[in-house]
């Protein structure tokens, strides 16, 4: 499942290929921007970007990508290995399948994020929208982590059969941080919610709150203290408040259902 | 899951065992996948375990074991069958949803065995397939709307422009989608060398592709089902089609469904999903909420594979089947699967599989007929599954207006199954439908390719004599034919829906 990553060179401004998305069409740029990586680019920035679906779709290899402007649908869908940056909002679909990499968008984000992930990072700065990590999976060292700085919409985690969803509510300010059916179907992977509880009523049949130990608190450290540094974030207000964490209350929530036929 | 206990319900088989001829080997004990064997002087059966696979019968060295009807006569009634008696009993005791696998048993009309084909007579002269050239070759992908030549610098035609992707196929038959999970890897394995002997392709199904397989590329449709199950990069690039299914015939309409005991260390690491948990896919792909939304996944694919691959979309035949196959090619599929109320699979409540979807007769005829009529036919190619037993029905699939048709349950047949329709238990006592190592290990997997190359040959063997006998000598030019068909038995509106006379007119 994991292979081994060729070096990188560290980036500097002035090695950034840039492109100009103005007026292409999206199949035009991302022919061009496969072009690049294949010819070598280590970091690329796309320009006046408005909307062209699946950039950096399906790419392999460990090559930066800055997104000016904003991303259409679909953006790193399948790939496996680069690292986008959003300058502004995404849409739907941010990081679909993606299998390992790094997505950074310093917007929001709107619905099913990271659906079907496999590995990597995906950090929300604002808010995000329904379905958010929906069945993510993990394998091993293969765990992908979403971390949502704002609110979440319904069914966050819904399905999850691996992998690590926090949602920090930094932009709630006492209204919900998360809809409602949040890890409804879980049977594999971690929730973790910051500053209070998931009330009763918005929690799926499947979850359930669990304390949190020592590695726990590692982990969000370790997580968060990426997270902060990547989006110019205090570190220490994130850790401030408490963190809430649910897991499956059984990998076989739906075994009662089915009967053999005679 | 709750085990077949038998509670309020009888014995359903018995196993017969002829004294004088057993030699005491346990052989049968051994074979039995269900436990329904034991040896206590003597081999014994245990009442109520025996499934019907006949793994112990086919391996006894003796012929010494056979297996009956368990006889118990109830009093008669049309209405209230045995099967829905037994079905209330095990409800009852369980609260459960009840589980079968493979197809549709019930005796609903198969139109297939309804319709009959043409001969040529006097004057037009049949051909003869086994001395002239027969073509069985089908290409699969989207057609341009019009070829256009030019002339080279040396005056010889030649194609303008570019054909967008097409898949050879030697043969108008495809494995179809049974996943790594639900059958075994051995069966996976067969299946791809049979394809790659016979030049046409095999399904991964939904639960991804084993690294076993990588050699066989060329030959390999992978599937990119709800439950995303094995997609990365790296799998799509492994193929030579991509299809994303949205619906199978077995269970229109909801999701792919793997009982936690066949997810064993192997399935987790494929699927990338703890052990023992129930893998299910959800019903809709959550990211395709309408024709639009399967547009965009359609072109996130064509996106990942830049356009070198075709993408194929596989839908369950239901009401509005030709609307729905008419949108999809207008997505921009390239292929599309229908999967008729027949069709097969490892795990599924039995009253969707029972009553839920139409049958693929039927829907191709519409489908056909609908893509036709908007002059998109020539946008896609059309396969038929569901239900596909012999070459007749592939023959009857095509003349409706298939290109190919996809084989699954008589795949399995050929590999040695029985219809016994306990997959979803995962004690297949064949290796098939089980991921337990010492049940697996049975079946060997170069001889499942022979056995399936073998009845690929003896079915394109049959579609040359069929087409020989009916005047033409390329498939191409059978396909949609109606007009070499007949009905028999058949009312006017279903005639009138397949698009053919009945005999005698």
């Amino acid at each position: 499942m994991t292979k081994p990553m060729p070096e990188v060179a560290p980036e500097k401004t002035k090695d950034r290929l840039i492109i100009d998305a103005s007026q292409k069409y999206y199949k035009v740029l991302n022919q061009e921007i496969r072009l690049a990586v294949s010819n070598g680019a280590h970091a690329i920035e796309l320009r006046n970007v408005n909307g062209q679906r699946y950039l950096a779709d399906g790419i392999n290899k460990r090559v930066k990508i800055h997104v000016h402007g904003t991303p259409g649908n679909n953006v790193g869908a399948f790939m496996d290995g680069p690292e986008l940056y959003v300058h502004g909002n995404s849409q739907e679909q941010v990081g679909n399948t993606m299998n390992s990499g790094k997505i950074v968008v310093f917007g929001n984000a709107s619905d099913v994020v990271g659906y079907g992930m496999r590995g990597g990072k995906i950090f929300i700065k604002g808010d995000a929208g329904y379905r958010v990590g929906i069945h993510m999976k993990q394998y091993k060292s293969s765990v992908p982590v979403v971390i949502v700085g704002g609110t979440t919409g319904d069914f966050l985690g819904e399905y999850m059969a691996g992998g690590i969803v926090i949602v920090l509510g930094l932009t709630a300010d006492g209204d919900e941080i998360v809809g409602d059916y949040v890890g409804t179907g879980m049977h594999g992977g971690v929730i973790y919610v910051r500053g209070k509880p998931v009330p009763a009523h918005r929690l799926g049949e499947e979850p359930a709150r669990v304390e949190l130990t020592e590695k726990d608190n590692a982990l969000l450290a370790k997580l968060l203290k990426e997270y902060s540094t990547e989006l110019s974030l205090d570190f220490d207000k994130i850790m401030s408040k408490p963190f809430f964490k649910y897991i499956p209350q059984s990998h076989r929530p739906y075994g009662n259902m089915y009967a053999n036929q005679p | 899951m709750n085990q077949n206990k038998r509670g309020l319900i009888p014995p359903k088989f018995k196993q017969v065992i002829n004294r004088e001829l057993c030699r005491r080997c346990k052989r049968c004990i051994l074979s039995c996948g269900f436990e329904a064997l034991k040896f206590e002087n003597g081999v014994i059966g245990i009442a109520g375990e025996c499934v019907a696979c006949h793994r112990c019968v086919t391996m006894c060295p003796e012929g010494a074991i056979t297996i009956q009807k368990q006889p118990l006569d109830y009093r008669d009634n049309e209405y209230w069958t045995v099967e829905i008696r037994e079905e209330l009993y095990r409800q009852s005791e369980s609260g459960g949803v009840i589980l079968a696998s493979m197809g549709n048993d019930k005796p609903f009309k198969s139109y297939f065995d309804h319709l009959v084909l043409d001969a040529c007579q006097v004057t037009n002269p049949s051909i003869d397939p086994l001395r002239e050239p027969m073509e069985l070759r089908t290409y699969l992908g989207r057609k341009p709307e019009k070829v256009t030549v030019e002339k080279d610098k040396k005056g010889k035609f030649q194609l303008k422009g570019k054909m967008p992707a097409n898949l050879l196929l030697e043969t108008p038959i495809i494995f179809g989608g049974m996943s790594y999970g639900s059958v075994s890897l051995n069966t996976h394995k067969a299946l791809a060398m049979a394809a790659k002997n016979c030049g046409i392709l095999m399904n991964t199904g939904e639960g991804g592709l084993h690294k076993d397989l990588y050699p066989y590329t060329d030959n390999i449709i992978v599937q990119c089902a709800s439950g995303r199950f094995g997609v990365n990069e790296e799998y799509l690039k492994r193929a030579a089609m991509i299809e994303i299914k949205i619906g199978q015939g077995a269970k229109p309409g909801i999701g792919g469904h793997l009982p936690g005991e066949k997810v064993t260390a192997p399935i987790s690491e494929t699927r990338m999903i703890p052990i023992g948990t129930d893998a299910l896919s959800p019903a809709p792909h959550h990211d395709i909420y309408s024709i639009e939304d399967l547009r965009q996944l359609i072109f996130s694919l064509k996106e990942a594979t830049e356009y070198k691959k075709p993408v194929c979309v596989k839908i369950s035949a239901v009401h509005n089947v030709a609307a729905i196959a008419s949108g999809v090619a207008r997505a921009g599929a390239d292929v599309i699967c229908i999967d008729g109320f027949r069709g097969g699979t490892g795990a599924t409540p039995k009253m969707v599989r029972d009553h839920v979807g139409i049958p693929i007769e039927l829907a191709i005829a519409a489908v056909d007929d609908r893509l036709r009529e908007e002059n998109i036919r020539h946008q896609v190619s059309l396969i038929a599954s569901g239900g596909i037993r012999t070459s007749a029905d592939m023959i009857k699939a095509i003349g409706l207006g298939a290109d190919a048709v996809a084989i699954c349950t008589a795949a399995l047949v050929a590999l040695g199954c029985h219809l016994c329709q306990q997959c979803h238990t995962g004690n297949c006592s064949w290796g098939i439908a089980t991921q337990r190592p010492e049940m697996e290990r049975r079946l060997d997997p170069e001889w499942g390719g022979q056995q399936l190359t073998r009845l690929i040959q003896a079915w394109s063997y049959e579609l040359k004599e069929v087409l020989g006998l009916l005047g033409v000598n390329a498939v191409e030019s059978f396909r949609g034919s109606r007009e070499r068909l007949r009905g028999i038995g058949l009312s006017e509106l279903e005639l009138d829906i397949l698009g053919v006379k009945h005999a005698g007119r």
